[in-house]
């Protein structure tokens, strides 16, 4: 178990296979590298993530859907010397929380966004997200997703348009646990050395809403690293 | 000779200079009329006094958050809205409520609903009292004259730390815009902050989502408990010429301006009235109010909303007999002499 995890909150509240377990874990090891527990402070959303309430050893803030990252600024401007880390869903970044995702990219805010991206709304039962990629059947596109809700939104994609050059923006995977991990050193690496905006993308499995078993979920997310490719952006 | 702590100053530039003297040190908002003077104040201070944060946000509800973030570190931050641009505040002074942070917000409020007009009501006390999931547990003043709003945006940063409650300034377009000469000393010493995310070995983990109604319960019991034990420490009000009066008139905010000046008039027909004025309009002051509802025979009401504060009055004055009558007019002002041909028998 990473040293910055919260161990009297273990076992975590996630569903069994739930990708939200890798990426706190590889989270976990990246601030235990970096030996920055003292200074991370962890922001959350609402959606799955908020089960991450106490997950981690850190001062942590659970906030409002998609407001984590106004959160973290605010916070991070009046104490610079903290890591200010923002955790969310697809559907807190990408839509309700898209507005403050990029201009927090476009202020160059020194903040660190994590989005765990399942391209579905998991606490609520699994509707259509912006990430849903066409022709996947959800609670509220039960035929498939149609092109009249867009295609599956790229998001690191979209933020590096706008974001400063010197911001560091990638996609990582569940899949590769250890090249997370590093995307994830050098995402916090690009806040404190570099006092610069960080955002990645973590394509990651949803067992309990996909249906689909441990195997079939690792098929799914490497599948969709076809369409969301991992690596710097 | 002049008097160095006297100042000719508009409401909005009273506000920042306030909350400079109450100790703020952030501020985050988005522009909107009759409010932005206040960003554009405090930015233009934070240009030579380096040690002010601002940012103006991509909209208020980024605003409310950044401020919800600052105070986290313990830092004085605030942020000053108006209209629609209060109604978007709404989700982060919920949040704010529920985690009990000390959230401050100057509204400067103007004609509602929606987009309405950019001057002047008084429609925006539902809006800071009770807007949002909760209950109410805000504490909202409201502005009479420039030189309070001087003194009452100290007093807020004050309020809202020590007794961890979201905490409002009232203001409107005419208040904020209007230049009046104003004394600068201090009205009180700013109470320290604390870090609300505290630095220590055990983490602090703060959250507002519970998982059963038992524990969201029990975190409310608390909050309504704290509340209850303070209130009446906390309202404020001020009485005029109602020494002797028979009857009253309760309002708050620049139509109690008016209505101060209606009463001179009447008083000179020698029509034993008097002004009660509400400073904070919630909590109200009603230990006072009542005492004054059981001498009088009748109470005039006075708003430019219709009836958001009345509710607030009529609730607390339950039980009481004495003769309420209510002149609402809502996102329209109140001359001294329409007031005096209001409340004529």
């Amino acid at each position: 178990m990473p040293k910055s995890w919260y161990a009297e909150s273990k076992p975590h509240y996630f569903c069994p296979g739930c990708g939200h377990g890798v990426t706190l874990k590889q989270l976990g090891y990246a601030i235990d590298d970096m030996n920055i527990q003292e200074d991370v402070v962890f922001g959350i959303d609402i959606g799955c993530s908020l089960l991450a309430w106490n997950f981690l050893a850190c001062d942590t803030i659970q906030t409002h859907h998609g407001r984590t990252t106004p959160v973290m600024v605010g916070y991070k401007m009046t104490k610079p010397s903290k890591v200010a880390l923002a955790y969310m869903g697809d559907g807190g970044g990408y839509a309700i929380g898209l507005q403050s995702l990029l201009h927090a990219a476009f202020r160059n805010n020194p903040v660190t966004v994590i989005l765990v991206n399942n391209e579905n709304y998991a606490m609520t039962g699994g509707q259509m997200a912006p990430t849903t990629e066409l022709g996947v059947a959800t609670t509220t596109s039960p035929n498939g997703k149609t092109i009249e809700f867009g295609p599956g939104f790229k998001g690191p994609e979209t933020v590096r348009s706008i974001a400063s050059k010197d911001a560091f923006i990638a996609r990582a995977s569940v899949s590769n646990p250890l090249l997370l991990r590093n995307i994830l050193k050098e995402a916090m690496e690009t806040q404190t050395e570099k006092n610069n905006f960080s955002f990645i993308e973590v394509l990651s499995i949803c067992p309990t809403n996909w249906k689909t078993s441990a195997e079939d979920s690792l098929k799914r997310v490497k599948e969709m690293e076809k369409y969301y490719p991992v690596g710097k952006i | 000779m002049t008097n160095r702590n006297k100042q000719l100053v508009t409401g909005n530039e009273a506000a920042v200079l306030g909350a400079l003297a109450g100790g703020a040190e952030a501020m985050f908002g988005y522009p909107i009329t009759p409010a932005t003077e206040i960003l554009q104040g405090w930015i233009n201070k934070a240009q030579t006094d380096k040690s002010l944060h601002f940012l103006q946000t991509e909209d208020e509800t980024s605003a409310g958050f950044a401020v919800c973030g600052a105070l986290l570190n313990g830092t004085k931050a605030f942020t000053a809205s108006a209209g629609p641009g209060h109604v978007l505040m709404q989700d982060p002074v919920s949040m704010a409520e529920n985690i009990r942070l000390p959230f401050v917000g100057i509204m400067m409020q103007r004609g509602g609903p929606s987009t309405g007009t950019v001057n002047f009501s008084q429609q925006e006390v539902n809006l800071a009292a009770f807007g949002g999931n909760g209950d109410g547990l805000r504490i909202v003043y409201s502005a009479s004259t420039v030189q309070e709003m001087y003194d009452l945006s100290i007093k807020i940063f004050n309020t809202a730390w020590k007794y961890m409650f979201p905490t409002f300034l009232l203001g409107d377009g005419y208040l904020g815009k209007m230049e009046s000469e104003i004394n600068l000393t201090k009205s009180v010493n700013p109470v320290h902050s604390k870090k609300l995310l505290r630095e220590q070995k055990i983490p602090t983990h703060l959250k507002n989502c519970y998982s059963s109604e038992e524990e969201l319960a029990e975190i409310l019991k608390q909050n309504i408990y704290d509340w209850n034990k303070h209130k009446n420490v906390i309202a404020e009000s001020d009485k005029y010429r109602t020494g002797d009066a028979s009857e009253i008139i309760v309002a708050h905010g620049l139509v109690a301006s008016a209505a101060k000046e209606a009463v001179d008039l009447m008083r000179k027909q020698n029509r034993k009235i008097g002004l009660f004025r509400a400073i904070t309009v919630h909590p109200l002051d009603t230990t006072a109010l009542s005492v004054l509802a059981k001498k009088v025979k009748k109470i005039h009401l006075i708003e430019s909303s219709q009836n958001q504060f009345s509710r607030i009055v009529k609730y607390e004055l339950y039980g009481e007999t004495t003769e309420i009558v209510e002149h609402s007019k809502p996102a329209e002002g109140f001359s001294p002499s329409e007031i005096v041909d209001l409340v004529q028998d």
